[in-house]
């Protein structure tokens, strides 16, 4: 038990560390700026005393470390600072969409994880038949999409024929039932694209895992071959599949940036996209920030929760 | 209709695939032949969409009708004699921009995954062959930059730079370095233990020698795959940012863009915008189902050797 928590404590503590780092990178990647923020935020408009003020009032006057720490200690209050293009606090533009972007990566989280393990764990259990194949086949095809492809062909499918809604009017006021059918073509893109890595994976996860002796005793012994994959196979498959799960789903932080553009989907995403082009680069900070730390967070439960369903792997760390 | 029509253009393209590895198998040099005997169809399918790629990229002016940004007719035009699939937002002919987006889209994605190869790997054999300090410092700075997700640090990359063709190389270059430094390395740790990389270093050689002559020839095959595979992830890439509007610029003629900019008429049910997207994922599919073939091939060589 004491070598359980130490396992979970050193965990946490690498990932504290590197949440630390992240930031650090986020933070001082603007340093790498050729000139001065202010004069190119400026442009043409730049004259000394304008540069000056806008310094002045973005706090540029004050040394790079110090900027760093009220940055980090504002962001864990929750405070981002104002944006530079529309002066409003970026907490305020943050909080409506930061939910509706989980909402939407939890969606099609709920839809594409069953699936994919399903898939994977049938296309194991008939390896090289047609279905594993004509799986595979199309595993591989919808990896080589754009992701905006399979939105458009989704799109041109359901939404042209009326079943669903091609944009996504989300308001405060909506019901959860609302909200789960205006939001399926978005997620079903997602859960498309995630699908077919998690399904590969996991296939080969199993397959790898029934060459073992144990496995060969239990075919020997005469089990059905569905019972050796569930019983056998599984459990011990457990640790690569959680590992596939958190990759996947880290996958769809940055697979919603695209997807929430096609579908006007007022989320986290489209508002970076909107500030890298106004080249907003507080807001475009801070939602980077969101995005890294959420990716970083899930890779370490991914982390914590293989170790703990393989205590060997606890010696190695 | 078009579900028939989809199923005959694939029974086609195999076929054709076949044909070619036939043909192939006739002229090829008698040592390439056992490689070219197992190939699937998969994959002679792909090398053929690659080689038919290459060729309009290179021929686009000979090939288009139209010059690729001049507006020649009104906006929207439907499929017509003159305009094979209709006419854009700004009433240029989309055939032609289609015809040289294989010059821009693929010809910069190429660009950025040589550049983002040549740099990441070149530094990933450097630490590895060095070991020490300079592998611990690289090595922890890369996967302090891997820790946050490339399309992420990508945008965050283009918001501080601003958006040009040049800025883009570099920004998706330099993301995708480090994911190449990652494999270079581990690739070359198992070659730089060896007899022959020792007596290298005792006749005196030194590191660009042993990198170029004694290194780099044994971590080619693994190398050439993951370049495949890079070249995918660097393509879809780029095509995203450029979708978004953050990439390619126009009025260059751009994959990306063309679905981005022309995208209202999918609501009319028109099909025309896919094309360009359709040209992407057919691209991809063709690289991966070649990357596969060699893959396999690797494992397939090891196990005999085991």
């Amino acid at each position: 038990m004491a070598a359980l928590i130490r396992m979970i404590a050193q965990r946490l503590a690498l990932g504290v560390l590197t949440l630390f780092i992240v930031s650090v990178v986020i933070f001082f990647a603007t340093e790498l700026l050729p000139g001065d923020l202010a004069s190119t935020l400026l442009g043409q408009a730049a004259t000394p005393e304008t540069v000056a003020a806008l310094r002045r009032q973005l706090g540029l006057d004050l040394p790079a470390p110090v900027r760093y720490w009220n940055w980090l200690t504002g962001a864990l209050q929750g405070d981002f600072g104002v944006s530079l293009a529309n002066r409003r606090p970026i907490a305020d533009l943050i909080a409506a969409r930061l939910g509706n972007t989980i909402f939407l990566a939890l969606y099609a989280a709920a839809l594409a994880v069953p699936l994919a393990l399903i898939l994977g764990i049938l296309a194991a259990l008939w390896r090289n038949s047609v279905f594993d194949r004509a799986a595979n086949a199309g595993a591989l095809t919808a990896i080589s999409f754009p992701e905006f492809f399979v939105a458009y062909i989704l799109v041109l499918w359901l939404a042209q024929s009326g079943y669903f809604p091609s944009m996504v009017r989300i308001s405060p006021v909506s019901t959860f039932g609302e909200k789960l059918y205006m939001a399926f073509l978005p997620a079903l893109t997602l859960t498309l694209v995630v699908t077919a890595h998690m399904m590969r994976m996991t296939r080969a996860a199993i397959i790898n895992l029934m060459a073992q002796p144990y496995i060969e005793m239990a075919r020997l012994k005469g089990m059905s071959p569905l019972r050796i994959v569930l019983r056998h196979a599984l459990p011990n498959a457990l640790a690569p599949i959680i590992n596939v799960i958190a990759i996947n789903l880290a996958y769809l932080i940055t697979g919603v940036v695209v997807v929430e553009v096609v579908f006007v989907y007022p989320g986290l995403g489209q508002l970076m996209v909107d500030s890298v082009s106004k080249r907003d680069i507080a807001v475009v900070q801070a939602i980077a920030l969101i995005f890294a730390s959420a990716y970083v967070l899930l890779n370490l439960t991914a982390d914590v929760l293989s170790t703990l369903t393989n205590p060997r792997l606890m010696s190695k760390g | 209709m078009g579900w028939l029509f989809l199923a005959f253009g694939i029974v086609a393209a195999f076929g054709l695939a076949a044909l070619l590895r036939r043909a192939a198998l006739q002229l090829a040099p008698a040592e390439w032949r056992s490689a070219l005997a197992d190939m699937p169809l998969t994959a002679a399918f792909g090398l053929m969409v690659i080689a038919i790629y290459i060729f309009v990229a290179l021929a686009a002016p000979l090939l288009a009708p139209f010059p690729e940004r001049e507006v020649v007719g009104s906006q929207f035009q439907p499929w017509s004699l003159q305009h094979w699939l209709g006419t854009d937002r700004l009433g240029r002919d989309m055939a032609s921009r289609l015809i040289y987006g294989a010059r821009n889209t693929v010809g910069i994605a190429f660009a950025t995954t040589a550049l983002a190869f040549i740099v990441g790997s070149l530094l990933g054999l450097w630490a590895a062959l060095r070991g020490g300090w300079l592998d611990q410092t690289l090595s922890r700075f890369v996967d302090a930059l891997m820790a946050i997700p490339s399309l992420i640090f990508s945008l965050l990359l283009l918001t501080i730079f601003g958006t040009s063709v040049l800025t883009l190389i570099l920004v998706i270059a330099a993301v995708d370095a480090t994911r190449v430094y990652r494999i270079a390395r581990s690739v070359a740790q198992g070659i730089v233990v060896m007899d022959y990389i020792e007596a290298a270093r005792l006749r005196g050689e030194g590191s660009w020698y042993l990198i170029r002559r004694e290194i780099l020839p044994n971590a080619l095959a693994p190398l050439v795959a993951e370049f495949g595979l890079r070249f995918c992830f660097v393509f879809l890439t780029i095509s995203s940012l450029s979708f978004l509007g953050l990439g390619i610029q126009p009025p260059l003629a751009d994959w990306g863009s063309m679905v981005r900019e022309n995208a209202t008429l999918i609501t009319f049910g028109d099909i025309t915008p896919l094309l360009p997207a359709g040209a992407i994922a057919l691209l991809t599919v063709a690289v991966n189902f070649v990357v596969d073939w060699q893959l396999y091939r690797a494992s397939g060589l090891k196990e005999q050797a085991g």
